[in-house]
């Protein structure tokens, strides 16, 4: 926890009785909920975040699971883990190094304790500190008595026993019992962070509405929880954070992949046009299918297809028919895809590709954040085939880039690439809900005049006509052969082709004027430039306020357009003296800018399936000025 | 919110289902006049570039000349085709089309048609295209029963590539792939068909017009997905392979026509009949060894149980090919069913806003 600014005795009333307990007034805290796949951690971070929102802070997550769905209990690669910063001020990642580690197991507490500051809090589950589960995990002696934390502040609670005797006259299944244990560490939690639990009760008697009994139990477990941080003074202080000073309106908490699809939902309103996803269930990305799957009653259709070909060829195929096609995926699922991307260029169809990241290559690091898919978009396909790409930089961007990418595949009837990743799909962050009226409108037109109608005849911005099918007096023909450049039908003839490969390069070149002018954080020129895009904007903007603030000359600039590049960047990184690229592959970004600019760029480079921390890009910052 | 409030009614194309073909709206003003159109109206201007003498001439004339006695506008009609020989069919019909990638027609024709279920949306594919590089996309259309008019060319061949063999070569088949003979074991398309689920299967052969114009009609007005295998000739690389299907001397001999109800005869005579031998197939003469028609098998293409159909699909030689519609039975039509989904949750949630779905879920106020 950063800067203590005060201790306060506060009077607090329980039950009735006095008590006094000091409450520690923090800017910002880190938590990390670890545990088995299947002890709720996911759940009780949700939770808990909710929570600390409905007080005003701002707040960033980064759940981190395992591929397994459940592992064998104990077991180290079965701990899923969720961590939550939140705080007085703005908060821009989930932080370095939690404060606080709730380990429910040995296997948990043995994975993150690494992670763990020094001198932070350890919150133990003593009951699940067992002979069996301290072997599964490795530890040859209980690390909660044999004097290896010392370092620490360790707190042992016997979570599973207390939850048991909190419900054994509950009358639930001994297994039933046992899944209420992640409510009375959220209860714990709270009450360490002086928050109310009326509210999370009322979430709790919501979220199991139709399993009445269930709900009571993990009321009474999330209660028990409250009363007994509250009631055996075992905590020396609780803790209070302040609200943080975040511009008024109304919020709520929200996914990468969740934004994503109210984003594409938004685009089909804006523009009047259905939407239509055709996609194929692949971690990270399903979540947008499912999310939009539950939307029937707007103008979207979703079609969970045979597999990521059909998911992108249903989506061209409905592009055809004219409504805004959607794929979404990530990695393994985009290497599929590349065929009818390169149909869908040469179609000149507005179609939508969503590849939200993880590790690659082949299988990887499907829970794993990464940005190693960056050349693959701009790149990678046969043939001359350009593909504009954008992509977001934390969770509530993927709503505004979601629009974007919309805005451009229907303006310039192009396919276009929209890259998230692992690390914002999952992770969660305050979204300031707009008003729809105020969001830009996304103009769609169709030719419905067959008077002159050429197919591939173009317009200022050289994007063809878009026809719906049943138009009449304009039936024509497309496909994947080369056209002629007006008329759509099979040419050969060596010099159309290549008028062709260069009006296709010339209208995604041409996006480029479409594209605002890029704000930089910091002084406009100097010593040191950072470039980013993606995910590692939060990192990277704390860093160089950190680093500003220890009196440094640099200055930050995010790309949300990656193809083509915005105008201006090649004249910003001319002022700088250094340009950094923090980015989480071997250097994909840094290597469009050196290619298109002719200039060195300095690459930080990370590749273990994590983000960067700010300590890490602070620490290289300071190394170059 | 004013551009909101006039999306109340969405359109016709994703809330409800128009009879197939039916004018969507969207057209222009005096769409809805309907003039006969004519076999010339579906020819488009560009030259036909199969070789002379294939089969695909056939089916390009067949379809040409059943368009127009369907009753739907022209610009209702989508054709979306693979790779391959039959793929370029698309080009030469004045129709809305897509000659796309190689096996992946169906995927795209499915998008379309959910997107637009009130087009009359057709695939024309081959053997390779269907069955080998694009057999997943052709079992799930099939498994769906979603509307499309899937037409398979089966010439048993690569033609486009120049003569490799392909997932219906006979065994044993030298290819330029395969000079020591193929060691591939083919499948029948009718049969795969089948085992996806299919609710209309039928199989035709190029030579014979007449049978290939009605079997095209029975599967244009099937609702949901109709498979036809047409047996189609590749004049260069396997020239003859349906020769005695095609020669008047021998086709009837050759031939098992299927019709509903009737008891299976074939042969010059139409005295050869099928009998049940156990649950296997034999030929049979009515009127020889005590053998009368009773004793023959009855088609019923529309039997709950796909068995028969099955069966027919497994005829080898020296049995007849069967040819006509193995089965047309009824089932839920996917792109109904979807429409069906959604005007459900419109009926129970009313349409969907973006206020309401923005401010869904926990959300708090700073302020």
């Amino acid at each position: 926890m950063n800067t203590q600014t005060m201790t306060v005795d506060e009077p607090r009333v329980v039950g009735g009785m006095q008590k006094t307990r000091p409450i520690e007034e923090i800017k910002s805290v880190v938590i990390r909920f670890v545990g088995d796949s299947g002890d709720g951690m996911q759940l009780t971070g949700n939770e808990f975040s909710k929570s600390v929102a409905r007080a005003g802070h701002d707040f960033a997550t980064h759940p981190d699971y395992p591929s397994e769905i459940r592992a064998p209990t104990g077991t180290l690669f079965g701990v899923s883990g969720y961590q939550i910063q939140f705080s007085s001020g703005q908060v821009f990642t989930s932080g370095d190094a939690p404060d606080v580690l709730v380990a429910m197991n040995p296997a948990a507490l043995k994975t993150n304790l690494p992670d763990l500051r020094h001198g932070g809090m350890i919150i133990a589950n003593a009951g699940a500190f067992n002979k069996a589960n301290l072997q599964k995990a490795g530890y040859q002696s209980n690390p909660l008595d044999d004097g290896t934390l010392t370092d620490f502040r360790l707190y042992t609670i016997d979570i599973s026993d207390l939850t048991t005797q909190a419900l054994k006259d509950s009358g639930i299944a001994k297994k039933e019992i046992g899944r209420c244990k992640n409510y009375y560490a959220l209860g714990l939690m709270l009450y360490l962070y002086s928050r109310p639990i009326e509210d999370e009760e009322q979430n709790i008697r919501a979220k199991f509405a139709k399993k009445p009994e269930i709900a009571e139990a993990n009321v009474i477990a999330l209660r028990a929880g409250y009363a007994y941080a509250e009631s055996t003074e075992m905590f020396v202080s609780t803790y209070h954070v302040r609200a943080a000073d975040i511009k008024p309106g109304r919020y709520r908490s929200i996914t990468g992949n969740h934004a994503a699809a109210l984003g594409f939902a938004a685009a089909s309103e804006l523009a009047k046009v259905p939407l239509f996803l055709g996609s194929y269930p692949i971690t990270p990305a399903t979540d947008i299918l499912q999310e939009l799957s539950a939307l029937k009653h707007f103008n979207i259709t979703t079609f969970q297809a045979e597999d990521e070909i059909a998911g992108i060829c249903s989506a061209i195929g409905a592009a055809y028919g004219g409504v805004l096609g959607l794929t979404t995926t990530s990695g393994p699922g985009m290497a599929l895809k590349t065929e009818a991307q390169g149909l869908a260029v040469m179609l000149e169809l507005p179609l939508v590709i969503t590849n939200v990241q993880r590790g690659g290559p082949s299988t990887g690091l499907p829970t794993k954040v990464e940005q190693s898919d960056l050349l693959q978009a701009v790149y990678g396909r046969n043939g001359e085939c350009p593909i504009p790409v954008i992509a977001s930089r934390s969770p509530a961007d993927c709503f505004d880039c979601a629009i974007e990418a919309f805005r451009i595949a229907v303006k310039y009837m192009t396919p276009v690439i929209f890259l998230s990743d692992g690390g914002i799909g999952n992770a969660a962050e305050p979204w300031r809900i707009p008003d729809p009226a105020t969001l830009p409108p996304l103009e769609v037109k169709f030719r419905t005049d067959p008077e002159g109608f050429q197919p591939y005849a173009r317009d200022e911005h050289l994007a063809r006509a878009w026809v719906r099918p049943g138009t009449p007096g304009m039936e024509h023909r497309v496909g994947g052969l080369e056209k002629h450049y007006l008329t759509g039908n099979i040419s050969h003839d060596p010099i159309n082709h290549e008028r062709m490969v260069k009006i296709r390069a010339a209208k995604v070149a041409g996006i480029a004027k479409d594209i605002p002018p890029l704000q930089i954080e910091g002084p406009q020129g100097g010593d040191l430039l950072i470039v980013g895009w993606g995910s590692t904007y939060g990192s990277i903007v704390q860093a160089r306020e950190q680093a500003e603030a220890a009196g440094k000359s640099v200055a930050h600039v995010h790309l949300r357009h990656l193809n083509p590049l915005p105008a201006d960047l090649g004249e910003i990184l001319a002022r700088y003296k250094t340009v950094l690229v923090p980015e989480l592959n071997l250097g994909q970004l840094s290597k469009l800018l050196r290619e298109r600019y002719l200039r060195d760029v300095t690459l930080m480079s990370k590749v273990q399936g994590k983000m960067f921390k700010v300590s890490e890009i602070y620490d290289r910052i300071l190394e170059l000025c | 919110m004013n551009q909101m409030t006039e999306m109340k009614q969405p359109p016709r194309s994703l809330c409800s289902l128009p009879p197939e073909g039916a004018l969507s709206g969207f057209g222009r003003p005096g769409a809805t006049e309907i003039k006969p159109l004519t076999r010339k109206d579906f020819e488009s201007d560009q030259d036909v570039r199969w070789c002379p003498g294939c089969g695909d001439y056939a089916l390009l004339a067949q379809v040409q000349k059943l368009l127009p006695t369907l009753g739907i506008p022209r610009e209702q009609f989508a054709f979306i085709s693979g790779i391959g020989c039959s793929s370029r069919f698309p080009y030469y019909m004045e129709t809305y089309g897509m000659h796309s990638i190689h096996g992946r027609a169906p995927a795209i024709a499915s998008g379309l048609k959910l997107a637009r279920p009130e087009l009359s949306v057709w695939v024309v594919s081959g053997d390779g295209d269907s069955l080998a590089i694009g057999g997943n996309h052709f079992i799930h259309a099939m498994r769906r029963n979603i509307g499309l008019k899937i037409i398979l060319l089966n010439n048993r061949i690569y033609g486009l590539t120049k003569g490799q063999y392909s997932p219906t070569s006979e065994f044993g088949k030298k290819t330029k792939t395969t000079p020591l003979g193929s060691i591939d074991r083919p499948f029948s398309p009718v049969s795969v068909a089948l085992g996806a689920g299919a609710t209309f299967v039928a199989r035709t052969v190029d030579s014979d017009h007449p049978h290939l114009l009605d079997t095209l009609k029975r599967a244009a007005e099937h609702p949901g997905t109709a498979f036809v295998e047409v047996l189609q000739n590749c004049i260069v690389f396997n020239d003859g392979a349906y020769n005695a299907l095609a020669d008047r001397e021998t086709r009837d001999d050759a031939r098992l026509l299927l019709q509903h109800g009737q008891p299976m005869r074939f042969g010059k005579d139409g005295n050869r009949g099928i009998r049940m031998r156990g649950f296997e197939p034999e030929v049979v003469t009515v009127g020889e060894g005590g053998v009368t028609e009773a004793d023959l098998v009855v088609h019923d293409e529309s039997a709950a149980n796909g068995g028969l159909a099955f069966f027919l699909s497994q005829f080898a030689a020296p049995l007849p090919v069967p040819l006509g519609v193995f089965r047309a039975v009824e089932a839920p039509v996917y792109e109904q069913l979807s429409t069906g989904l959604a005007d459900d949750a419109r009926a129970k949630r009313g349409q969907g806003t973006l206020e309401k779905l923005f401010n869904s879920g926990d959300t708090w106020t700073i302020g």
